[in-house]
């Protein structure tokens, strides 16, 4: 009997190899390949106006010393805006190597190749760029007030502008009883995976073929990038994501400039070339995300029911837009949460910056949402003194509503429609882990200790497993062997294991047989990528139909050896048999020798499948017309819309009284991503998740100063958390499975990091008994706000309200 | 400027995983590069090469050391050891087994790191409290996994490490 794999917390397949030092990463690739460093720009605005390479060209070791006017053909123009979008008025990218002029320190500029990288440095150092400045425009209001510009033809650096309206706001906003306007900012912080981007280009010049290994979340994507940029033929490039340490996002991004150059000079110097990303370019030239200033406005009834909600935001896209406004468009709609606005009107604009360039990073827009709809949720609670958990159940879609159409276009273009989800339950869920009830009991003993304590909530709902699809192949080899291969890449999360789990289910064949292909573009030539936790719905889903083809084909050629009905047939551990008559069986490696009538006896299962050699129908071709050799299957999963995961985290909270330092005391997690292929994953996702919230809720930030130089720019200085300082993390869960897909599942990757910096607020500004409306906030910031509250005499700074009888 | 004598090369013999090897470098070469690239050892990971996050951390005589703060002339004479030295994929060692077992991991990439780290301390604390732990990897970074499932690992490598001592078993 072969165990079900599906929904239990099996080990994971890829561990034994990355334990012990047996890894593949892209810069554990390539020992004999050149090395690329490149001179990037100091400055956040200038024009080139003379670049000298003389000082780098003698230095020995030095290959090639490459600058914009050796770029030939495509490589040469500027980088593709990979998601066009109506709403995009003016969409600027960047050139490979920059030409003219720089729009943020880190712009490459010049690529030198050497012998190894600590020449290709030396060589790199004395190269001498000459500029004339430019002003530089950082920080969102600077670039909102327009008197500078980042691009001469973006007027009043705006990117992208777009509006959107679900009913009638103005009338509904005027007819409340209350409104709340709120002021909120949100810095930036950064994906930070723990291994930097790298590229690895190997050119066949024999074969006329590019071999690209990069530490992308979407080697498909990289691989028709560089077709394109370098006039190849598709087939006769292939890219392939290895062993991957950390993406979050910043990885999905493609090309990166060096995706196109690294290749580039791979064929130019008919050598193997090779970049590996140091942490200070990853921090200058690599993207970051979050920053949005943010003014909402609500209408609401004396119950605390929403009538209206107007939200305005201003999204900092930095120097280039190469990925559109997916980020601003995910904030705009996923800010809804599990609620009902009744009336909603959202308008943004996408901004530019002398900083570098913005694309998702786990969350993806959805953290900045969470945090304007839920300090909103707190506002009217404080405004009305009522509970605000109280407040959020009110609001709530009810699950008998379910699905439910918000109205709006999701990124994808596709509409807001949740597919499922039960939002009191997971409330219900979290206030019992939480103990919700009991904590003003808490909060009093404490107070009378001298203590500050407070607690924090955050509720969220999390488009997830967005198409346009996935590809699964199943491939069953004469030993038994089950090979799948998906597109997707992976970064950690665990795919090689998910993946077989859910095959070995189908197939009916132990784990250990099955091995997981990802992100291989020679396995699996279409494919999207890895982001919006797309991973287990979209390739989950694609696995197993192709699973479910084999099986098919499997039972079909086994019907016919054992002249028995498919109906008649089970497949365990392997072997096809007969339901109650066990010995009339086959092996499923017997069957991947039968289904191919070339049957060359290399091996066991090939001398076995002879005893089911019958007589053949001489009319009849070897191969059926409408079928194939071997014992393999293929199939898309392409869903019409997104799935959609949710959760609700809550969090205590102690400031200190005299040194305003925060410390999370409990920190716990309901969340509902439909059915789970392996709990164990799951619950480290959320772990995870969780801790890149708290660094961007208490810790991280990218301090530029004015002239837009970013002055923590390493791990000395941006804050990351340690052990030290991510708290336990108490989970529980929810199971409603996706009724959009065959597996119900909805996906995980991303739902720990959204409502963190929401729920971490909340807690904070219950402990003080003022309002916070900016985050991250660290200790020094939250002592100046108790200064500040002090002299005003605790009244709040940045939240103007009305009622019916003030109006 | 500076100028560099890029012609100066010095030896260095030392041991790695119990191996001698002895090699010509420039004075320069981190001791992190000269693992990965001269000796081709790709288990030591490089995540900032400038000391904070501890992906590089080998065992030079038994104690954890960022080997990207490291020469590798500077290593003339020590014993290192990295991850690959502390089991293999069929006879794991009792850190390398904890991680797998606890979920210890996702990427892997900071892993080594933190694998060195922690065969190094529950050699000094064969019995460490849940609060030992965490303090005992609190000097290395990891963004995938929120630490929880590594702090359980260090519980359970330091189990199976006295478990392998009562049996009489081999501790690495």
């Amino acid at each position: 009997m072969t165990t079900r794999q599906f929904g239990a917390p099996v080990k994971r397949k890829e561990d034994p190899r990355l334990v012990t030092g047996n890894g593949r990463y892209v810069d554990d690739l390539g020992h004999d390949a050149w090395e690329a460093a490149f001179v990037r720009s100091p400055h956040a605005h200038a024009r080139i106006v003379d670049i000298d390479v003389d000082g780098a060209v003698d230095v020995d070791g030095v290959i090639a010393v490459f600058t914009h006017e050796d770029l030939d053909g495509p490589a040469g123009d500027r980088l593709p805006l990979l998601i066009p979008h109506p709403s995009i008025e003016a969409g600027r990218t960047g050139y490979a190597l920059a030409k003219d002029e720089v729009n943020h320190v880190g712009e490459a500029i010049v690529m030198v190749v050497a012998r190894d990288r600590y020449i290709a440095e030396d060589a790199a150092q004395r190269i001498v760029v000459t500029y004339e400045f430019l002003t530089p425009v950082v920080g969102i209001a600077t670039s909102r007030d327009g008197s500078d510009l980042v691009h001469d033809d973006a007027p009043g650096n705006v990117a992208a502008h777009l509006l959107q309206e679900v009913g009638n706001v103005e009338p509904a906003m005027a007819a409340a009883p209350h409104t709340l306007t709120l002021d909120l900012e949100i810095e930036r912080s950064a994906c930070m995976p723990m291994e930097g981007k790298g590229v690895h280009a190997h050119w066949d010049s024999d074969e006329q073929r590019m071999r690209i290994h990069s530490s992308t979340q979407t080697s498909t994507g990289v691989r028709a990038a560089v077709a394109a940029k370098l006039e190849l033929p598709l087939a006769q490039v292939e890219c392939i994501a290895p062993d991957v340490g950390g993406g979050f996002g910043v990885k999905i991004m493609h090309p990166w400039p060096e995706e196109v150059l690294v290749p580039w000079a791979a064929r130019r110097l008919d050598h193997d070339v090779k970049w590996t990303e140091d942490r200070r370019e990853h921090f200058t030239s690599s993207a970051h995300e979050r920053g949005q200033l943010q003014k909402v406005t609500v209408g609401f009834d004396d119950d605390g029911r929403l009538l209206a909600l107007d939200v305005k935001f201003w999204h900092d896209n930095g120097a280039y837009l190469p990925y559109g406004v997916i980020v601003p468009i995910i904030t705009a709609t996923q800010l809804l949460g599990p609620y009902k606005p009744q009336n909603y009107r959202v308008e943004f604009w996408s901004m530019y910056t002398n900083t570098v360039l913005v694309t998702p990073y786990r969350g993806a827009g959805r953290p900045q949402g969470c945090y304007a709809m839920e300090r909103t949720m707190d506002a009217i609670a404080a405004e009305l003194g009522i509970d605000r958990a109280e407040v959020r159940s009110r609001n709530f879609i009810q699950p008998e509503e379910m699905p439910y159409d918000q109205g709006l276009l999701f990124q994808d273009g596709r509409p807001l429609k949740y597919d499922s989800g039960d939002f009191p339950a997971s409330l219900a869920k979290l206030k019992a882990l939480v103990g919700w009830d009991d904590f003003a009991a808490y909060k009093k003993e404490a107070e009378a200790q001298g203590r500050k304590v407070g607690l924090g909530i955050g509720c969220y709902v999390e488009g997830t497993g967005v198409g346009p699809y996935e590809g699964g192949h199943v491939h069953v080899e004469t030993s038994g062997r089950v090979n799948v291969a998906t597109g997707l890449t992976t970064q950690g999360q665990g795919h090689q294991t998910i993946l077989a789990q859910i095959v070995a289910d189908e197939l009916g064949v132990s784990i250990d047989d099955v091995h997981v292909t990802t992100g291989d573009t020679r396995r699996m030539p279409y494919a999207v990528g890895t982001f919006a936790s797309r991973g287990a719905v979209m390739s989950g889903n694609a696995v197993a139909l192709a699973a479910r083809a084999v099986r098919a084909k499997a039972l079909r050629i086994a019907a016919d050896a054992l002249e028995v009905s498919e109906d008649d047939l089970q497949i365990e551990d392997g072997t096809i048999s007969v339901k109650g008559a066990p010995n009339a069986s086959i092996a499923l490696s017997t069957v991947a020798v039968m289904s191919n009538p070339l049957r060359y006896a290399f091996d066991e299962s090939a001398k076995a499948a002879t005893q089911f050699a019958g007589a053949f129908d001489p009319d009849k071709p070897p191969v059926a017309d409408d079928d194939e050799p071997g014992l393999e299957g293929k199939d898309f999963y392409s869903p019409t819309q997104a799935t959609f995961a949710n959760g609700m985290h809550a969090a205590i909270v102690e400031t200190d009284p005299v040194t305003a330092e925060i410390r999370i005391l409990r920190y716990c997690v309901i969340h509902d991503c439909g059915t789970v292929v392996n709990p164990m994953i799951v619950e480290g996702q959320v772990h995870g998740g969780v801790a890149q919230g708290i660094g961007g809720a208490l810790y991280e930030r990218m301090v530029y100063d004015e002239s837009g130089q970013l002055l923590n720019a390493s791990f000395m200085d941006f804050l990351m958390p340690y052990a030290s300082e991510v708290p336990h993390i108490e989970t529980d869960h929810l199971e409603t499975p996706s009724p959009l897909n065959p597996l119900g599942i909805k996906g995980a990757g991303e739902a720990g990091t959204i409502p963190v910096t929401a729920v971490i607020a909340s807690a904070i500004e219950d402990a003080e008994g003022f309002p916070i409306r900016s985050m991250p906030i660290s200790p020094t910031e939250l002592w100046d706000l108790r200064r500040q509250h002090a002299h005003a005499g605790a009244s709040p700074t940045s939240q103007t309200s009305t009622t019916e009888e003030s109006a | 400027m500076t100028t560099i004598d890029e012609t100066l090369r010095v030896p260095v013999t030392l041991t790695v995983n119990g191996v001698a090897h002895t090699r010509t470098v420039e004075p320069r070469r981190l001791l992190s590069d000269f693992l990965r690239h001269d000796l081709r050892l790709t288990g030591t990971h490089v995540g900032c090469e400038h000391g904070v996050c501890g992906a590089c951390t080998v065992l030079v005589d038994g104690d954890p050391m960022r080997s990207c703060l490291m020469f590798a002339v500077s290593a003339q004479g020590h014993e290192i050891t990295t991850t690959e030295g502390l089991g293999t994929q069929e006879d794991m060692g009792p850190v390398q087994q904890a991680f797998v077992e606890c979920h210890g991991l996702q990427c892997g990439f900071c892993t080594p790191g933190f694998i060195t780290t922690i065969t190094a301390f529950i050699e000094e604390n064969p019995d460490p409290t849940e609060a030992e732990a965490r303090e005992a990897i609190s000097g290395n970074l990891c963004r995938c996994t929120g630490y929880q499932n590594i702090c359980k690992a260090v519980l359970r490598a330091a189990e199976i490490r006295r478990q392998g001592a009562t049996e009489g078993g081999d501790v690495p």
